[in-house]
């Protein structure tokens, strides 16, 4: 029994088994390999993805549960070669340095000003207490979470 | 425009925020192979045999033993490593036997259906065992290296003192947690080895691989892929990852990749080396040091690794940035059944300025004397002389980091205003504010970087773009950007026209390896050297090189000839006022240091004794920052795991193995953990760094620790002296010191 | 990346008469519901080759409605909709409290409260607040249902007692007569976000208008193979005031009921330790 799933807006038909995780699925058989393995454990977050609006650890979930729903990836941030702005907050404000965890942070943080999440240091810190960063100390991952906030409200 | 200085975008940044940077495992290698590491389930046993399940299909898995290793020895610095262990398994988790399978989890599950038979011999697991020798394991002492350092004389200044203080300090085990596990891929083209992966130090792997299988030079090629985070753990493992697949992929005729999973990365791989400091410190009355005697050991592991240089590093780093008329430092690093503790952001230093720093609170305490005082008493100056009578001429920032952490902190406020708070009994925590100040060698240490005779280049091609050549790795900490900002301006081009060159051995020269706070001092310094021949050369071909674009085309037809391209090299040179006698520990340890101060601003619950550390304030003098958003990337990144190594990261060994082998278990901070950070650059610039820059890399993970140690004690009035600061021992320290 | 997916047998049904028929006819079968716990060890390479029973489809069992005598908390509703949910908020604030420090987010999204229960982890953090409201498990089979007191659904460390074929349903939330004076919920953990309890606490007090203990109830997590109330301490408290004499040996009887051991994450002195602390902090009102 095929399962369909939307990928980034995309309709998309996985006839594997059910079993197979939706990480494996997006990196192996959609060749999305912008979501990475960090653990394996839900801890360390870099597999975070958008399962209709919401952050999963795509790792923790297999691929027969999906049927019919609708995935995000950090392949949907930017708009051909156009950064996002959050895309290009971390750019501007140092949020990216080995560049591992970045996916997985940024759909958290995509997540988070998309709901509304205010730019409170500390609200920020909380919010992506799921993505684990060992290079940045996480002080620049916030200043571009917050900077990309500004914008939005700015814009609105 | 210059752009040294200015906060450059990350080179390849837009491609990590796409998704789009190219880690090992993102790559598709049509006919790949998945390796998995059979492992020992022992710290010491003679192999009898590995059974192989005969009612498996091995025959559709590739397994490589021993036997299939041409020459089975991991060279680095001895060569007393195995690829695969053969006869003998001298740690947990050494690696046996390797499968392969076109199904990664298939290859993993094939490990359960092989056996090894053990018969298990005498172990040493702990660094007290090794040094009372209950077995001797290496040599007939146990000891893999031993350090002397002398100045003065200790026992007299000791004689003269007006106070001698004594402390014992314990650093654990830490886990370099890069969020990318180790991985490697290797392939073989026409009896030529390809190799590729997740690494610090493409030629350390190629050094390892060539001796490995007994290959020519040109018979071996290895390039980097992006590298998520390495922090000393990417600098000799690969070489191990990069042999297995090598292995593999001989005998399978197929290319072959091993990704490791965090439970066998975190089992299996280095660690920060343990280490138990003691200290025995003469004073003068007012707060002088008189004498500094010091005893460093540190826990190797089962085998040599890198372990002589860090401990060498910590050695030299031992006294703390202090001037002592008399000192000596002995060090001896002990061989244990433990996994090889390896290279850490650090290396050595921050196990024992950790020691030198928390020792000036436990001075303080047995003195009555201010700990803020007695650093600035005695903090190196220009001017002064080291332990190992190296005299400090240039770039020394030691003073200036400490008042500006001392003023943006309000230390000398909150310590009082704390101290009133602590004496409310009603209060739900107790507040505490602690300072630490370290120093730390740029780049290899004595004669290191002489032997090293490292090389990096640049490529001016034909159509005027200069692309940088060097094996110096972009592990996150910004070197492609660092590279294309000293070569720009060096060159005087705009930054557009320089690229920066994947490091590939087949391409680029061996720049050494990327550690030791070196990328952008040293190798930075010689892309500077061969940027300004590029330049003179541009400038012969034509006067308005390179200011104008066209000019610069023109210039670069003309140098170029018929070639596509022309290289401009450069090689290391001793400065030639740098002496160093590796045989006696005497003279220019490092060519430069770099220093900082920090000041840690805390909580401790007094319900559950766990530590919140509010604030960390830190002023780092790197000579120059090359590029200042990068390099405050840098201190809050290395900030944050010093705050990890000081509180958190708990490796539990069991029976010589790590018994928390999980993210889950093993606690790095999360961005709820770490505090908000004050960071602010120290620029005292160095003569013999490119734009003044000094080494950054190391620097921030030496001083959060000791600081964070003494706010606690600050806070609590317990005498803690062992990391990591669990809230078990706060408990533990509380009860036996009474109320306060 | 140590999980085969060929090696699993993978059973969907679509309502819960079809779960429970699937599960008695396959009694083997494990029941999987956000997977948050059993995917961890798939990944590990430890639960290959097993039938999974998915019960992603049985809509029936996600939902939260309120009756007169309480809320009822469908098995498979997750952390996350327990923390929106206003009755919950309302009645039972500490659930929500508990289900916000579980994991991050993202495991809060897929994470279920009969799945948290049916895992049976000594440290599971939902389980405290559970005990001090009294919470009923709803469990059923293709023979029959049954209610459970919520402290007796666990039988050991990751056991319950749970017979073959049956699933747990729902969770009942049953109103208590009167608001308690206070409440309280707090959990440690190593570190301020995402860590496994090394233990967790929850407790209600009522009391009279003279001040007296009306009933104390104070639940601890990671301290014994299941989540404990304590009541010794509680059946002493019954009746007095809380002066410092009485708290003092009310905290002294906590051990009476717990087990603490040591383990990767913490000792059994500091457990202990910070547990009695707990209770007098909220003995005391400090929070």
């Amino acid at each position: 029994m095929p399962i369909r799933i939307t990928v980034n807006g995309k309709r998309r038909i996985f006839g594997g088994p059910p079993f197979k995780r939706l990480i494996d699925v997006l990196r192996e058989d959609f060749q999305l390999t912008g979501t990475k393995e960090g653990c394996g454990e839900g801890e360390c977050g870099a597999c975070t993805v958008l399962l209709d609006g919401e952050p999963v650890n795509s790792c923790l979930i297999p691929v027969g549960q999906l049927d019919g729903r609708a995935v995000k990836t950090v392949e949907s941030l930017a708009a051909g070669e156009r950064l996002n702005a959050l895309q290009q907050c971390f750019l501007e404000s140092g949020g990216a340095q080995c560049g591992i965890c970045t996916p997985g942070m940024l759909m958290t943080a995509s997540y988070w000003l998309g709901s509304g999440g205010s730019k409170d240091p500390s609200a920020v810190r909380n919010a992506l207490a799921g993505n684990l960063c060992r290079c940045t100390g996480y002080q620049q991952i916030v200043d571009s979470v917050i900077a990309a906030a500004r914008k939005r409200k700015s814009r609105a | 425009m210059p752009s040294v200085g200015k906060s450059e975008l990350r080179y390849e940044g837009k491609e990590k925020l796409r998704g789009e940077a190219k880690y090992l495992d993102d790559y598709e290698i049509p006919g790949c192979l998945y390796g998995a590491t059979l492992r020992s389930s022992v710290p010491h046993a003679r192999i009898r045999e590995i059974v192989f399940d005969p009612r498996f299909p091995w025959s559709e898995f590739v397994v490589a033993t021993a036997k299939d290793v041409p020459r089975n020895q991991v060279a680095l610095i001895e060569l007393d490593q195995p690829l695969l262990a053969d006869d003998v398994v001298r740690h947990a988790f050494e690696p046996i036997a390797l499968i392969a399978h076109p199904r990664r989890e298939l290859a993993y599950e094939a490990l359960s259906h092989v056996r090894v038979e053990y018969e298990e011999l005498d172990c040493v697991l702990t660094l007290e065992d090794s040094l009372a020798v209950k077995h001797a394991i290496y040599s007939t002492d146990n000891v893999f290296k031993k350090y002397l350092i002398e100045k003065g004389d200790v026992e007299k200044g000791l004689a003269e003192s007006r106070f001698i203080v004594e402390g014992e300090y314990r650093v654990p085990h830490q886990e370099h947690a890069y969020i990318e596990n180790n991985a490697m891929a290797a392939w073989w083209e026409d009896g030529a080895l390809h190799v590729m992966g997740s690494l610090q130090c493409p030629y350390y792997v190629h050094k390892a691989l060539k001796h490995l299988f007994e290959l020519p030079d040109e018979k071996l090629r290895v390039v980097q892929t992006a590298t998520g985070g390495g922090f000393g753990g990417k600098e000799e493992y690969p070489n191990m990852i990069g042999g297995h697949a090598a292995v593999l992929s001989r005998k399978a005729g197929r290319p072959v990749k091993i990704v490791y999973d965090r439970a066998e990365d975190m089992a299996a791989t280095t660690k920060r080396h343990p280490a138990i400091v003691r200290h025995r410190t003469g004073l003068s009355r007012e707060g002088r040091l008189l004498a500094q005697d010091i005893e460093v050991l540190m826990d190797g592991g089962a085998y040599v690794t890198l372990t002589p240089v860090v401990l060498s590093r910590g050695t030299l780093h031992a006294t703390g940035p202090y001037e002592c008329p008399n000192v000596r430092v002995r060090s001896k690093a002990l061989a244990t059944h433990t996994p090889p503790n390896g290279a850490f952001r650090g290396f050595g230093a921050p196990q024992t300025l950790f020691a030198a720093e928390l020792h000036w609170e436990k001075i303080a305490r047995e003195t009555g004397l201010d700990s803020l005082r007695l650093r600035r008493l005695n903090a190196f100056r220009e001017g002064s002389t080291t332990a190992t009578g190296q005299r400090l001429k240039e770039s020394v920032g030691a003073l200036e980091s400490l008042e500006r952490c001392v003023a943006r902190s309000g230390y000398a406020r909150k310590r009082k205003e704390y101290e009133r708070f602590n004496r409310d009994a009603r209060k739900p925590v107790w507040k505490g504010i602690g300072l630490a100040m370290v120093h730390h060698g740029a780049g290899f240490t004595g004669s290191g970087e002489l032997h090293l005779a490292s090389r990096a280049a640049l490529s001016l091609t034909r159509e005027g773009e200069i692309r940088v050549l060097a094996a110096s790795t972009e592990i996150g900490q910004g070197t492609n950007t660092l590279f294309a900002q000293i070569v720009a301006d060096s060159v005087g081009v705009p930054l557009e026209r320089v690229r920066v060159e994947t490091p590939d051995t087949s391409r680029v020269p061996n720049s050494g390896p990327t550690v030791a706070s070196r990328t952008c001092m040293v190798v930075g310094g010689l892309l500077r050297r061969a940027a300004l021949e590029l330049r003179k050369e541009l400038r012969g071909a034509h006067p308005k090189a390179p200011g104008s674009p066209a000019a610069l085309r023109a210039a670069a037809r003309k140098i170029c000839g018929a070639g596509k391209e022309k290289i401009f090299e450069a090689q290391y040179q001793n400065p030639p006022d740098i002496r160093w006698d590796d045989q006696n520990y005497r003279g220019d340890a490092y060519g430069v240091y770099s220093y900082a101060a920090a000041v840690a601003d805390l909580e401790v619950d007094k319900t559950t004794y766990e530590v919140r550390v509010r604030k960390i304030t830190t002023a780092q003098d790197i000579g120059k920052a090359v590029n200042p958003l990068l390099a405050k990337g840098q201190i809050a990144g290395g900030t944050a795991q010093a705050v990890g190594y000081a509180l958190y990261e708990n490796v539990v060994m069991r029976a010589g193995a790590m018994a928390n082998p999980q993210l889950t278990n093993y606690i790095i901070p999360t961005a709820l953990d770490t505090p908000p950070m004050d960071v602010s650059v120290v620029e005292k610039p160095f003569s013999g760094g490119p734009f003044g820059a000094k080494g950054v890399g190391e620097l921030p993970m030496d001083v959060p620790g000791p600081a964070i140690a003494a706010a606690v004690c600050h806070a609590t009035g317990a005498w803690i002296a062992e990391l990591p600061l669990l809230p078990e021992k706060l408990l533990h320290a509380h009860k036996n010191n009474g109320q306060r | 990346m140590r999980g085969i997916a060929e090696s699993m047998a993978w059973i969907r049904p679509r309502s819960a008469r079809e779960a429970l028929e699937r599960l008695a006819e396959r009694p083997e079968a494990l029941p999987l519901a956000g997977g948050t716990d059993f995917m961890v060890a798939w990944n590990a390479g430890l639960q290959n080759h097993r039938t999974i029973l998915d019960l992603s489809r049985v809509a029936e069992w996600g939902s939260i409605h309120a009756t007169k005598a309480g809320v009822i908390v469908g098995a498979l509703a997750t952390h996350s909709t327990l923390q929106r949910h206003p009755a919950i908020r309302r009645d039972f604030p500490l659930l929500p409290k508990a289900c916000a420090l579980i994991g991050a987010l993202a495991i809060q999204n897929r994470g279920t409260l009969g799945g948290n229960i049916a895992n049976a982890s000594p440290a599971g953090d939902t389980f405290p607040p559970l005990a001090v409201y009294e919470a009923i498990v709803h469990v059923a089979s293709r023979e029959g249902r049954r209610a459970v007191p919520f402290t007796d659904i666990f039988a050991g460390v990751k056991k319950t007692t749970l017979r073959p074929g049956e699933l747990i349903t729902a969770v009942e939330l049953p109103f208590p007569r009167t608001r308690p004076k206070r409440s309280y919920f707090r959990k440690v953990g190593t570190r301020a976000a995402q860590a496994l309890s090394k233990t967790v606490a929850a407790g209600l007090l009522w009391l009279s208008s003279g001040g007296a203990v009306e009933e104390l109830r104070f639940a601890l997590g990671s301290m014994a193979p299941t989540v404990r109330r304590l009541k010794s301490a509680e059946s002493f408290l019954r009746g007095k005031r809380l002066d410092g004499p009485a708290i003092d040996h009310a905290c002294t009887l906590l051990e009476r009921d717990v087990s603490p051991i040591d383990d990767v994450r913490s000792t059994a002195e500091y457990r202990l330790a910070v547990s009695r602390n707990l209770l007098r902090e909220f003995l005391e009102n400090q929070r």
